[in-house]
């Protein structure tokens, strides 16, 4: 179990997170304007976003359908029966003055998402999810006496995920997210890009001794945007409240932004009269009522989930549970390694992903989907060491001029000759030349040193510009020695 | 020549069909008895030139053939309608020089049907009230007689329609704002069932109980009036998809057989006179037309009022937040956002609308919302219950729209807020159950003033209501002019 | 329920509006009244009865997932109080 030692006794955390995902939808969730991000400001905006008068909000069938998925994703109960509420405050960039929202009747209900940490693996409790609209941007560095509003984002239609208070380390969050993330872009309902905001994180943290069963007050940290400054800002923040108990203090129950920069959470400003959000059913809108049959349609169609995937990737491709679960964290990576996988060795596959492929695209930064490398080149490369055309050194660097180049991994090896020897007599004709060239280790050899074998084999490579099949290599040569 | 603005829709449609008369003519007419008709501040803006050229196109579209259900009639709409271009206010200062740019649905269907528009019409100030003195754009007078309110909060409509300023006019009903001002200036309006006209850029008061309905002077008219506004509407969810039938079909003139129940709680002790005299020949013109008259009751009636009050500022509290300073209404600067906000809104509102937004703020707060507001949408089931209930036995309902004929602007000034708001006892009932209901003038309160019945009926019933409506109007032969006001 | 000073100065904040000392008095009696009035809603037996959010009967509309709305920056603009190069302009929020 995971504590942090304080003065005076050792501390347990419990952790919660509000994740709101952004849906992929073309339209927003009550609007027929686009919900794509990167618009100039103020395009992407009808009448009804900028809460103009006597506008109302239709709901986007699209919208219900990508909560259904997400909520089946968390193997959660679907509501067949939800509504819409008004949340009440007033702010810049939400224009109506309420933001459209599911307090009484969310539309999906409990569930949970599997966890695996090095504590092993656990189920972490889902407690709802609703659909909402998001608001407008603030945007405060444009003058040093003004904010600008731009309601591109207004109105996007946004699932909020609440888990239950069932984390207790910085991992388990971390982990709980990322799962979470998987889920949503194997789903196709969020791009899960927490850089631009399309997947945000509200960390609720309390901390108390361990053994106490009851719940202290919890402090909300608000804006945190990776998954790296989850588990950062629940480590300063459980810190600091067990340094505020140890020195006397108590917590009181607040919303607290986290500052990266700094590696702090400090108290918000104006948020001290906006806890009383005067929630009622919105009376523009009227109840979703899903049908059993709408419900298993949806299912029917869902597409395979990260664990279920995972699960296949073990038991039918033989993939070890660590590599799996990597191929399968992301979409895309696991639909890279499918496609390279067509037709070739799994497992050899999988090392060259997670291998020189990894490599090459985390220094170089860039997601597996603007890889120079092809999925079926890299699946090729992988066919022409299995059928010995060339050598896995010589994949190596045949691997170097795909990056380069981009080119089909045959064109390049036909390009540069680099294919393997596998003529016998031109075999024969190197090594003999390379045992004439040494007769001295050749007498060692045939004295019983037989660990000069490998010398030799390393010689007749380089003679041959790796070219000679190795095992071809061995045997003729056990035989010249014999 | 005929006296063009005593001219009932329908006679009016008759002549230009017959092409006796142009648009043009009419709405020239129509134009200067509005004109005349300013010292009744019916107007918020008026648009003569655009009323012209639209009865320019009419007149053109007639000669072409293609002919609207109300080709060529002047109205006007009540200043909630946003008609694209044209200011619309809300009769509010916060909404003082909002210009929208687009139509509602409801005006909108009206342009299609052919009307003219002559302008927007006083309110109340967002709808807020039953007199039309709430108006930032001051208050408006019942032109029979200058001294009392036209009723509200569609008091402008109201007193336009009886003055002969406009043909027909649209209202807006949240808890009587069509019926009440119906009966003070003795014209007829319609509060269809919730659902039937879509709310679409209509400047919502409370979203459960708006709904739109048009003003005339005679219940043929407000039948096709409403044709023409009724119907689907994509754009608001909570419109019915369900067909419109054609209302002037339903008008048969025979009601023979029909079951008219008339509620005991709608008699307490110490009802006004005037309203109980007049509420009685109504039963009777009905009786003599050959309704069956049966005794029913509606057991919540005491209660909608209250629960009318809590459930619509509530809703208003919400819609009204949109209000802020930010992208189209006036503003009051201030050194932060929040005052900025305040400043705006205390600046921009008046002292009705201020009281309900607190009240609204009130019954939703933690603490407060089960008590208050839950309670309320109980009750309010009970009421609705109420009527499903005495639906099961009788065809349509008769009952007063007012508890009195119209007030001076005087003794409502003097009177608390619980007092006024009493004066919605009798409409809000139909208003909290979705149910439609018409008011209509029947006869004069013993110093002349008008007094008007309401005949309430099922959801989506209004055929029903129109036909006893007709028979009643008939039966009660009340001239529906007032002594016109000239300038 | 009594309502107070205290309580009048809470849901005018709440509702962003500010009244000057006479006006909150005044406003204060009048919420007051109202309440008495309404508290009458307690005689009534609501046991078992669902609360009535709307009286349309049926289920939410929707609308396909297409896009048929936006583009209007210069209309958004056409009324807004403060604005520059197409955002609405408030003073500087402090988060």
């Amino acid at each position: 179990m995971y504590t942090i030692k304080g003065k005076t006794t050792d501390w347990e955390l419990v952790i919660g997170l509000e994740v709101h995902c952004q849906i992929l939808s073309n339209a927003k969730v009550f609007s027929g304007a686009s919900a794509a991000f990167g618009a100039e400001q103020n395009t992407h905006v009808s009448f009804i976003d900028a809460g103009f008068p006597g506008m109302l909000p239709v709901v986007n069938k699209y919208c219900i359908e990508q909560c259904v998925k997400t909520g089946m994703g968390l193997n959660a109960k679907i509501n067949k029966y939800s509504r819409f509420d008004r949340k009440n405050y007033f702010y810049a960039d939400l224009p109506q003055g309420y933001q459209i929202s599911q307090l009484y009747h969310p539309i999906v209900g409990e569930g949970f998402i599997e966890v695996t940490t090095a504590d092993g693996t656990r189920k972490i409790g889902v407690e709802r999810l609703h659909l909402e609209q998001d608001a407008g941007k603030s945007i405060h560095d444009m003058s040093p006496t003004k904010t600008f509003i731009d309601l591109n984002r207004s109105g996007v239609g946004l699932m909020e995920i609440v888990s239950k208070p069932d984390m207790h380390s910085p991992e388990e969050a971390g982990e709980y997210l990322r799962h979470l993330r998987a889920i949503v872009r194997a789903l196709g309902t969020c791009d899960g890009n927490m850089d631009e905001g399309s997947m945000r994180c509200d960390v609720n943290i309390s901390v108390r001794p361990v053994g106490e069963t009851t719940l202290r007050a919890r402090a909300e940290v608000k804006n945190v945007n990776s998954v790296r400054f989850v588990m950062h800002a629940i480590e300063v923040e459980a810190n600091r409240q067990i340094e505020v108990y140890e020195n006397g203090g108590t917590i009181k129950q607040e919303t607290r932004l986290y500052d990266s920069e700094n590696g702090e959470t400090r108290p918000m400003r104006n948020k001290e009269n906006a806890n009383d959000y005067r929630y009622f059913p919105d009376p523009d809108l009227l109840p979703v009522v899903l049908t059993d049959e709408y419900i298993e349609n949806i299912r029917k169609n869902l597409p395979e989930l990260p664990e279920a995937k995972k699960k296949r990737y073990v038991e039918q491709l033989g993939l070890t549970e660590y590599d799996a679960s990597i191929l399968t964290a992301d979409n895309e990576t696991a639909h890279y390694f499918e496609t390279a996988c067509q037709g070739q060795d799994a497992k050899k596959v999988a090392n060259w992903v997670m291998g020189d492929l990894f490599a090459y695209l985390n220094k170089e930064c860039l997601s597996i989907s603007k890889s120079p490398v092809t999925a079926v080149n890299l699946g090729a490369l992988v066919g022409l060491i299995a059928d010995n055309t060339i050598s896995g050194k010589i994949a190596k660097d045949v691997f170097q001029i795909m990056i380069e180049t981009g080119k089909a991994p045959a064109t390049i090896v036909e390009e540069q000759g680099l294919k393997q020897t596998t003529d016998t007599g031109a075999i024969e004709a190197i090594i003999d030349k390379v045992l004439a060239d040494n007769p001295d280790k050749v007498a060692e050899v045939k004295a019983g040193k037989d660990k000069l074998k490998g010398w030799f084999v390393g010689q007749i490579m380089k003679a041959s510009q790796g070219k000679v099949n190795p095992a071809m290599a061995n045997e003729l040569l056990n035989k010249k020695l014999q | 020549m005929t006296d063009l603005v005593n001219l009932k829709i329908t006679e009016a449609l008759d002549l230009l069909n017959k092409g006796e008369i142009s648009s043009e003519d009419l709405t020239r007419a129509h134009i200067e008895e509005m004109a005349k008709g300013r010292v009744l501040n019916a107007f918020i803006t008026e648009t003569p030139e655009l009323a012209l050229a639209q009865a320019k196109e009419s007149d053109e579209r007639r000669k072409s053939g293609k002919i609207g259900l109300l080709e060529g009639i002047p109205i006007a709409n009540k200043d909630l309608y946003c008609t694209k271009g044209i200011r619309t206010t809300a009769a509010s200062k916060i909404l003082s020089n909002f210009v929208p740019p687009y139509e509602s649905t409801v005006s909108q269907k009206l342009k299609d049907a052919g009307t003219v528009m002559l302008g927007k019409l006083n309110t109340d100030q967002f709808a807020m009230g039953g007199s039309t003195i709430t108006s930032y754009f001051g208050a408006t007078k019942n032109p029979w007689n200058l001294d009392l309110v036209p009723g509200g909060s569609s008091g402008g409509s109201a007193a336009a329609v009886a003055a002969g300023l406009c043909m027909g006019a649209t209202g807006s009903d949240t808890g009587g704002s069509i019926r009440q001002p119906a009966s003070f200036c003795g014209v007829t309006g319609i509060k269809p069932t919730y659902g039937r006209c879509s709310r679409y850029g209509i400047i919502a008061f409370a979203s459960s109980l708006d709904q739109a309905g048009p003003m005339t002077r005679s219940v043929k008219d407000c039948a096709l009036m409403l044709n023409a506004m009724a119907g689907y509407d994509a754009k608001d969810s909570t419109v019915a998809n369900v067909p419109v039938p054609d209302f002037t079909a339903a008008l048969t003139g025979d009601i023979r057989g029909k079951k008219i129940g008339i509620p005991k709680e709608y008699r307490p002790d110490g009802l006004n006179a005037d309203v109980a005299a007049i509420w009685d020949k109504g039963i009777q013109y009905l009786k003599d037309a050959g309704a069956e008259i049966v005794d029913i009751s509606l057991p919540h009636t005491k209660y909608a009022l209250p629960v009318y009050y809590i459930v619509a500022c509530a809703e208003a509290s919400s819609n009204l937040s949109r209000y802020d300073g930010v992208r189209y209404t006036t503003r009051v600067e201030g050194n932060s956002l929040d005052e900025l906000y305040e400043n705006t809104r205390t600046d921009g509102f008046g002292d009705e609308v201020v009281r309900r937004i607190l009240l609204g703020t009130f019954v939703l707060s933690a603490g407060f919302y089960d008590a208050y507001y839950t309670r309320a949408q109980r009750v309010r089931r009970l009421i609705y219950n109420d009527f499903i209930e005495a639906f099961k036995n009788v065809d349509a309902i008769l009952v007063p729209a007012a508890p009195t004929p119209a007030l001076t602007e005087k003794a409502l000034k003097e009177m608390r807020p619980v007092d006024v708001y009493l004066g919605d006892v009798f409409t809000t009932p139909a208003s909290l159950a979705g149910v439609p209901a018409i008011s209509l003038p029947v006869g004069l309160s013993q110093n002349g003033l008008p007094i008007g019945l309401q005949i309430i009926g099922k959801h989506f019933d209004e055929n029903t209501v129109f036909q006893v409506a007709e028979v009643l109007e008939a039966q009660a032969n009340f001239d529906q002019t007032p002594k016109r006001v000239k300038g | 329920m009594a309502l107070n000073q205290e309580t009048i100065k809470n849901l005018s904040s709440l509702s962003r509006l500010r009244l000057p000392a006479e006006r909150e008095a005044k406003i204060l009696g009048d919420l007051q009244s109202i309440l008495d009035w309404v508290e009458q809603l307690k005689e009534v037996n609501i046991d078992g009865v669902e609360p009535l959010v709307s009286v349309t009967e049926g289920t939410a509309p929707m609308r396909e997932d297409v896009v048929t709305d936006g583009g209007l920056q210069t209309e958004l603009m056409a009324n807004a109080p403060e604005q520059v190069q197409g955002f609405y302009v408030v003073p500087k929020v402090v988060e």
